[in-house]
């Protein structure tokens, strides 16, 4: 419209806001390549000059030490790196069963703190205050001498008629061992679950095409609930045997016992844990529109069907991300274990550090390994949490 | 109701009586059911049990003179007596913030007045029972009263806010000094921080990391949210292999690798490393917290901001870090709280805060088989600090809610 | 009005064949546009045909891909100093106003004065009142913006753009949040803006306004400019079939 514009001015690359960008970048990268460079070297230098070198193949000597519990075998003369594996069991097997436990008592909790009942509500209410704030290691330590340690020494064990034993080292189980007829029964009990869970297949699929089909479901429960009790009582040999623990005069020999750190450790975990899970399961409860409740109540669903089908499972899209980060605040504080003497990873991994002398590396394995796991539960949960969004579709 | 259309209404029957008094309220709030009632009954029982069994031990089996006779240990460590006033004072000058910081904000600040001079009078109560005698206690009143003078003064007259925040700021290096002392200081000789113990090492090492931490977590969460990949991907990385991994590994790594890192000469104490540690971590947990209030933040806001020119520091100091700081305060306060908790994992390294000092206590011969009783006693110095913070968090949620945005 | 003075001088903003993706879709199709200095434009059109957009990149709050910007001179590229000079030149008013919740209605006019241009407190607190009474709401100055009325906020919205001395106002759909009855305040102190001489560039969707104050109206539809004319022209004489449709469809 105009006079032309004035030509086009080259942008010095100082004042580029691509170039900048980039530059800003290759700064950043460097001053961390640089500071790495620098550290790494102050370490190895240091680490030299006491005498401490990095000796890969470390993981591969033999440990030389005792590991009080195991699920896999182990023995003094195996290598370091079967300790950390057994480390790791344990670590995993206390994860599951406290993930489990936990969340099945924080959600009983969570409910009951909302009850009508007027002494349950505040008693749950105060049970979450004091486990929330208080540290989880004291609630270890407490447990652990108060209870566990607390219980009659071995020879004065308490005994719970034949079957079990407490006693301050733990609680002696029946051990179930597989009895002669083992493989039969193993088979139909595979069998029946096969058949079952073809049926329930079925069934699912018949429902998402609209047609009910009550009776599949019932046959596939009765298949396997069925099966294996008519199998046991028809097998004229027992095909699980428990091997009772017999009490001796100085220790019970037999069947499989729990030591008091691992009950100890596991009690706390699921104590303390569920106290948090509660919380999160009142608030989820607590974000389902109120209008929800009232109109299936006017439906005339009982109280408890209401919770079962309405409320719970809107809440269940409130409540699955913060209960993923206390699945993994639990795996992460099983790492508590030490102050009891639990052979957990943690545990397992400085005894190795003091003994080889390379606590950076094995610390550093040690690291990895639990973020490995926190990634492999966080990806699970991700799985639960996209199915908890998507029945709403 | 009759029928000439009148509508007529009958005398009112009064509400039935087993409605009304305490009897009303047990049946509507206890036994309103019958599994209500069923439950009523037995968590009424099993309570009653259980603190039977409590109470029982409490007060007749129970060796409380572990406690009162080591007070002095579990409250300052191995901290030198003779220098015991310096803590002291330490507490008194945070003692005279909190009073004028009740007067002038009143709210959630004043419940934590109160309980911080409760407290006070609690632990001179201890201390009357204990070998530390009656002088110490008189200091822990003075402190209680000089809560209330605070918070009295403050309101008549309130100081200026900038001012307030300012002081508390300056008070933690200031406390350092206090405890830590000067080389060759006549007044404040050097207490090595080996010597710190006790709920003082306990509340230094909370305190420190969380005010440590707080410029690299809001450095952190912004790097997070940067549009330079190479940063964001730094951030991300560093925050979630902090966030995926036990603190007790952090603390441990923390404890062998600093004094590696330095040139051999330069020693770093233990309580340092430990700091280090724990400050590495809780900024971690407060970048998510504070990435959380950075979210929250529409983008219109920064689009206008970019419209009158502001350059990107003026749009953070401004803008951006007021209000995200302010809406994440609540998650930040409930981080206070874990990291009060989780300062106990350093006894893994061998410091001696309160639970430490609880187990050196315990090696003491005369004291042997005394474990309940110290570790009851340090939940219950737990639960009273932790409950009353997240209390007065509650508080400040609850103005937060209704305040300016 | 434009300034007669200046009629043959350069535009005060060129934009010239701009283009502009997003990702695949091509929202900028070769728009072309002078404004003279003190000149009042309206843009208006169906949503989506990229008329928030083409303000947007004038002062880089979008980027073109291709095609020149140039302001008061000034060319748009990706020089950090010709934009932060750009962006003082020009202020911007949004649809949902975007004021600084945390802070007062003075604090909101006059935090850029201080931090951009440098000025001292005093000054720029006076010269936010100056404003403040200008557009109507002097009273408001302690208050923060969540306590006050739609068509308050935006104003408080105007005076802060304004208290930059721009050159150029932007004004995206500076109405469409209001409720009916606030919309009148607010065009109220546009339309004394636009008799004091300030060039404009409107995106509107207020027909009546347009008529009484634009200088030029430019209909946009699907990426391109479609018909560019004085009030008259568009309302009274539309060249274009579609700019005929839509102002039909705007009526009824």
């Amino acid at each position: 419209m105009r006079a032309p514009p004035r030509p086009l001015p080259s942008t010095p690359p100082w004042r580029d806001t691509r170039v900048l960008a980039v530059a800003a970048q290759v700064a950043v990268l460097a001053v961390v390549a640089v500071a790495a460079w620098l550290l790494v070297g102050e370490l190895l230098s240091a680490m030299a000059a006491r005498g401490l070198s990095f000796v890969p193949g470390f993981l591969d000597t033999t440990a030389g030490f005792e590991i009080a519990e195991t699920a896999l075998d182990y023995g003094p003369t195996d290598t370091y790196r079967q300790a950390l594996l057994v480390g790791l069991a344990n670590t995993i097997m206390v994860s599951v069963v406290g993930v489990a436990l936990s969340t099945i008592l924080g959600v009983l909790l969570g409910i009951a703190r909302l009850s009508d009942n007027w002494l349950l509500s505040r008693l749950t209410a105060g049970y979450v205050e004091i486990f929330r704030n208080t540290p989880l290691l004291v609630q270890l330590l407490v447990l652990y001498f108060a209870v566990f340690l607390q219980l009659p020494p071995v020879r004065e064990s308490l005994a719970v008629g034949d079957l079990a034993f407490l006693n301050q080292r733990g609680i002696s189980l029946p051990r179930p061992l597989p009895g002669l007829s083992f493989g039969a029964f193993a088979a139909i009990v595979g069998a029946a679950s096969v058949a079952a869970w073809a049926l329930w297949w079925v069934a699912r699929r018949r429902k998402r095409e609209g047609r009910r089909s009550p009776g599949l479901r019932r046959l596939a429960l009765l298949l396997l609930v069925g099966a294996p009790t008519v199998a046991w009582i028809s097998l004229t040999e027992a095909p699980i045997v428990l091997e009772l623990p017999q009490l001796g005069t100085f220790n019970l020999r037999g069947g499989m016992s729990l030591s008091s750190e691992l009950a100890a450790l596991l009690v706390a975990l699921v104590l303390y844990t569920s106290a948090f899970i509660a919380e999160i399961v009142r608030g989820g409860i607590q974000a389902v529109p109120r209008g929800q409740r009232e109109a299936a109540l006017a439906l005339g669903l009982s109280e408890g069907a209401v919770l079962r089908r309405v409320v719970l499972p809107q809440a269940l899209r409130v409540i699955v991300p913060p209960l993923t980060s206390q699945y993994l605040n639990l795996i992460k504080n099983s790492s508590l274990a030490i102050a009891v003497g639990y052979p957990d990873l943690f545990n397992v991994s400085t005894t190795i550090a003091n003994q080889t002398g390379q606590p950076v590396a094995v610390i550093a394995l040690v690291m990895v390994t639990y973020l490995i796991l926190s990634l492999i539960t966080a990806a699970i949960m991700g799985v639960v949490n996209r199915r908890a969004q998507l029945r709403e579709r | 109701m009759s029928a000439s259309g009148l509508i007529l209404h009958p005398a009112e029957p009064p509400p039935p009586a087993a409605r009304l008094g305490p009897a009303g309220w047990a049946r509507q709030h206890l036994f309103n059911s019958r599994t209500s009632g069923v439950i009523t009954v037995l968590l009424v029982i099993t309570l009653a049990a259980l603190l039977a069994i409590i109470a029982s031990w409490a007060l007749t089996s129970a060796r409380w003179g572990v406690v009162t006779d080591n007070l002095r240990l579990f409250l300052i460590g191995l901290y030198p007596p003779a220098e015991a006033w310096r803590p002291w004072l330490g507490l008194m000058v945070v003692s005279t913030l909190t009073g004028f910081s009740a007067g002038t904000w009143g709210g959630p600040l004043r419940t934590t007045a109160v309980w911080l001079g409760a407290a006070q009078l609690l632990l001179a109560g201890l201390m009357l029972a204990s070998p530390m005698g009656p002088v110490p206690a008189f200091g822990m009143v003075l402190g209680a009263g000089v809560i209330g003078a605070g918070a009295m003064a403050a309101r008549r007259r309130p100081p200026s806010r900038r001012l307030l925040r300012w002081a508390w700021l300056g008070s933690l290096p200031l406390v350092w000094l206090l405890l830590g002392g000067i080389t060759d200081g006549v007044v404040l000789p050097p207490v090595g921080t080996d010597l710190w113990g006790g709920l003082l090492l306990t509340l230094v090492l909370a305190s420190v990391s969380i005010v440590l931490s707080f410029p690299l977590g809001v450095l952190l969460a912004l790097g997070r949210r940067s549009s330079l990949p190479v940063v964001r991907i730094l951030c991300t990385g560093f925050i979630e292999v902090v966030r995926g991994v036990p603190l007790v590994t952090i603390i441990y790594l923390a404890d062998i690798m600093l004094p590696l890192f330095l040139p051999g000469d330069v020693r770093i104490d233990r309580v340092i490393r430990a700091i280090g540690g724990l400050t590495l971590f809780s900024a971690a947990y407060l970048a998510e917290n504070v990435r959380g209030g950075l979210q929250a933040i529409p983008r219109g806001q920064l689009e206008a901001a970019h419209a009158l020119g502001l350059g990107a520091i003026a749009i953070h100091r401004f803008i951006v870090l007021p209000q995200a700081l302010r809406m994440t305060i609540p998650a930040n306060v409930g981080l206070f709280i874990s990291l009060l908790k989780d300062t106990t994992l350093v006894i893994i390294v061998g410091l001696l805060e309160i639970l430490g000092i609880g187990r050196a206590v315990l090696a003491q011969p005369e004291w042997l088989g005394a474990q309940v009783e110290v570790y009851v006693f340090i939940a219950v110095v737990f639960f009273v600090l932790c409950w009353t913070i997240s209390q007065a968090s509650y508080r400040l949620e609850a103005t937060l809610g209704v305040g300016r945005r | 009005m434009p300034d007669p003075s200046l009629e043959d001088a350069d535009p005060i903003i060129h934009i010239e064949d701009v283009h502009k993706w997003f990702g695949e879709l091509h929202v900028l199709r070769g728009v072309s546009l002078d404004v003279a200095p003190g000149e009042v434009v309206v843009v208006f059109g169906p949503s989506g045909s990229g008329k928030s957009t083409l303000i947007r990149t004038i002062n880089r709050l979008e980027t073109h891909q291709r095609g020149r910007i140039i302001v008061d001179g000034i060319e748009l590229t990706d020089d950090i100093r010709n934009i932060a000079q750009i962006r003082r030149e020009i202020g911007m008013v949004f649809q949902s106003f975007n004021l600084f919740p945390h802070l007062t209605v003075l604090d909101n006019v006059a935090l850029a004065p201080i931090q951009v241009r440098g000025w001292r407190r005093e000054r720029a607190e006076s010269d936010a009142m100056d404003l403040l009474r200008r557009v109507g709401i002097p009273e408001q100055a302690q208050k923060y913006p969540a306590q006050l009325s739609g068509g308050q906020q935006q104003r408080v919205a105007i005076a802060r753009a304004l208290a930059m001395q721009p050159r150029i106002m932007l004004f995206d759909e500076p109405t469409s949040a209001l409720d009916p009855e606030m919309i009148n305040e607010v065009l109220e102190v546009m339309r004394e803006l636009a008799a004091s001489g300030m060039t404009m560039v409107c995106v509107t969707h207020e027909m009546g306004f347009a008529r009484a104050v634009a200088d030029r109206m430019v209909f946009m539809d699907e990426g391109s400019i479609v018909e560019i004319g004085p009030p008259a022209q568009i309302f009274e004489a539309p060249q274009e079939e579609r700019t005929r449709r839509f102002l039909q469809q705007i009526r009824h």
